[in-house]
């Protein structure tokens, strides 16, 4: 039994590989695309071509064939430089490709993986509905056997990456039938974008991750055929659970990215400024605020990459998930929070990167399982 | 085709800071990072095998056990082998001792067309590794190349000798020396980084490894002595002009064409 706290030199070289594509490529136009509420297709297939989507997935598939500890820190990199980006690739590489990946059949698999691993399209996962949101189990969204396929009748709504220029489609979750205990069986079905009966609408006017995208689904007696069904009907519920626990870690790494990003900001910053004659570094006020930053960011590191060493190893990781996304959340708000409070004012203005992090970190406690629901979910694990 | 790129590892020179006693660099915990204008120079060697079949590209670095890293980011950008040579007695070398055991280590290769290398690295500045190498090894050269094409045994450069361009024949094989002008070195992928650890190697060779005068090498074969680092002071005052934009801008010009910055 060993306790090891040194990285192996290829985490290292994937670190500075995103790093180095993060700073020099997204960095430059953030700003302005997620000031415009614009998502850039060409720096989406710029993340594809250095090998961003499908990295875990098997390289016979056109994957990376990584793991999940270099995944979560290519995420991480991305984060602390842009929420946006970062949201495009957890949600392309988590809730789009995963899926697929762990439950698809060998022939959606050769269909889809190719050119979602590449960066060359995207796919959304169409679980929220306008009722149903921490309630999952209040999904409206049916879809019944007609022959050789399914009619889907319902909508979706608050779907990442589902209408872009680039989406293939959307996995979505709908009830088709009542199991023996009463309860509704649920069953993940792609639906590809151009399908009759299925329309977009991208949602405009966000607070935060503004260059990402983010749509609701109508879907009008929209039919697909069998072959479209993930894995085997009523599997949806257990695909769905899986599916978040993973992307869970994946909106862990965006809070510690952001929480890491507007920490760097702000020390920078405070070494920069003087007031009273010094540095706002050397003013106790301020670097106890600085020391408070580095000691979340290092407990949120911790947390984040045992939970990713449990799922690794094929150990159970449901609560340290849960645990991992609700701290790297909420530090990520306090950093951003911090970060802003020693740019003083000008921490309130666009022309400082803190006041997009700070609008960013907003999300990642509502998504993906809000600060609520995963409490519940952390306190079942612990026998409440 | 065979092509060998030679890399250094350097200090982030961006991350560097100078002892103000000792004048030196303080090199503690400052990361090493592939000398930039390597990157050029492995960076034409790929764009040369993507264009043409059958290239083999080997980097070949000296320098201690931890620059291995910079060997397997280059394996990571694309490059297929690669060799280390390190040893305590290569410590000290300059660059007539290290364009010396690079030229060992070559001879050991035996089988090369074009040896590429970056103009010169951002912690020493000599640019005299590549141009040495060549004469070691009798081939061949042309430095500061900013365009390279290949037909048959001949490659062609166009080669920066400050503002006058020179185009260049020379039959391979032959070495060149890429300026930052050359390219923009690709990024490096995800999946790169892993087969760069799970699939390629570093090979060491040691001073055991090569063919060597004991007198060519570390400090018995390096003739420079650096008799004293320093940090200049800047203390020259500014000109300052404080007249109507369009007078300041004349000024300026006077300025630039008195001290033949530019020529009109």
């Amino acid at each position: 039994m060993t306790l090891c706290y040194q990285m192996d030199d290829k985490f290292e070289m994937i670190r500075m590989a995103v790093r180095e594509f993060a700073e020099s490529e997204i960095k430059p136009v953030a700003g302005e695309l997620e000031e415009k509420e614009e998502f850039s297709v060409s720096l989406t297939q710029q993340m594809g071509d250095i090998g961003l989507f499908g990295m875990t997935v098997p390289e016979t598939y056109g994957g990376q064939g990584l793991d999940y500890i270099s995944y979560i820190i290519a995420v991480e990199e991305v984060a602390r430089i842009d929420g946006s980006q970062a949201a495009t690739l957890a949600a392309g590489n988590s809730l789009g490709i995963s899926p697929i990946d762990a439950f698809g059949s060998e022939a959606q698999k050769r269909k889809y993986l190719p050119d979602l691993c590449r960066g060359r399209t995207l796919m959304g996962f169409g679980l929220t509905e306008p009722n149903a949101g921490s309630d999952a189990g209040a999904t409206n969204t049916t879809a019944t056997r007609d022959g050789d396929s399914w009619i889907i009748n319902g909508r979706k709504t608050l779907t990442t990456n589902a209408n872009t220029p680039m989406t293939k489609g959307s996995i979505v979750q709908a009830v088709t039938g009542t199991k023996p205990n009463g309860k509704a069986e649920y069953t993940c079905l792609i639906v590809e974008n151009g399908t009759p009966g299925f329309t977009l609408n991208t949602l405009k006017r966000k607070l935060m991750w503004r260059g990402s995208n983010t749509a609701e689904l109508f879907l009008n007696k929209c039919r697909v055929p069998d072959d479209a069904v993930l894995g085997n009907p009523g599997d949806g519920f257990k695909q769905m659970l899986a599916t978040l626990d993973g992307g869970r870690l994946s909106i862990g790494a965006m809070g510690l990215g952001c929480a890491q990003g507007a920490y760097e900001a702000a020390l920078r910053y405070s070494k920069e400024r003087v007031q009273f004659g010094k540095p706002i570094s050397k003013q106790q006020a301020v670097s106890f605020k600085l020391a408070d930053m580095a000691l979340k960011i290092e407990l949120a590191r911790n947390l984040l990459y045992k939970a990713c060493w449990l799922a690794e190893n094929k150990r159970p990781y449901g609560k340290e998930s849960a645990m991992a996304k609700l701290y790297c959340s909420e530090i990520a708000r306090e950093v951003a929070d911090e970060a802003v409070q020693v740019h003083g004012g000008y921490g309130l203005f666009k022309d400082y990167d803190v006041e997009r992090f700070y609008r960013d970190q907003r999300l990642l406690q509502i998504g993906e399982g809000t600060s609520e629901v995963l409490r519940i979910v952390i306190s079942r694990a612990i026998g409440c | 085709m065979k092509i060998i790129v030679t890399v250094k590892q350097v200090p982030d020179t961006n991350e560097v800071k100078i002892d103000p006693k000792t004048g030196t660099l303080i090199r503690e915990g400052v990361p090493g990072i592939i000398n930039p204008e390597d990157k050029n120079a492995l960076e034409t060697a790929l764009r040369i095998k993507k264009d043409k079949d059958d290239v083999t590209v080997t980097v070949l670095s000296m320098g201690p056990p931890q620059a291995e890293i910079a060997l397997r980011e280059a394996l990571a950008m694309g490059a297929d082998k690669a060799i280390l040579l390190s040893d305590r007695a290569f410590a000290g070398s300059d660059t007539l001792a290290t364009s010396y055991m690079l030229s060992r280590a070559i001879k050991k290769i035996k089988k090369y067309d074009l040896i590429i290398c970056g103009r010169q690295a951002i912690d020493g500045d000599t640019a005299q590794v590549g141009p040495q190498l060549a004469e070691g090894l009798n081939l061949p050269q042309a430095t500061c190349v900013e365009e390279i094409a290949i037909r048959g045994d001949v490659v062609t450069v166009k080669s920066r000798f400050d503002n006058i361009m020179r185009t260049i024949e020379m039959k391979m094989p032959a070495l060149i020396t890429v300026s930052n002008r050359a390219n923009r070195p690709r990024f490096k992928t995800m999946n790169g980084v892993l087969r760069a650890f799970r699939d390629k190697e570093v090979l060491t060779w040691t001073k055991d490894d090569l063919e060597l005068n004991p007198m060519r090498i570390g400090i018995n074969g390096s003739p420079t002595w650096v008799r004293k680092t320093f940090v200049p002071s800047h203390s020259r005052a500014g000109l300052m002009i404080e007249k109507k934009p369009t007078e300041s801008a004349a000024d300026i010009l006077d300025f630039i064409l008195e001290k033949a910055f530019l020529r009109l």
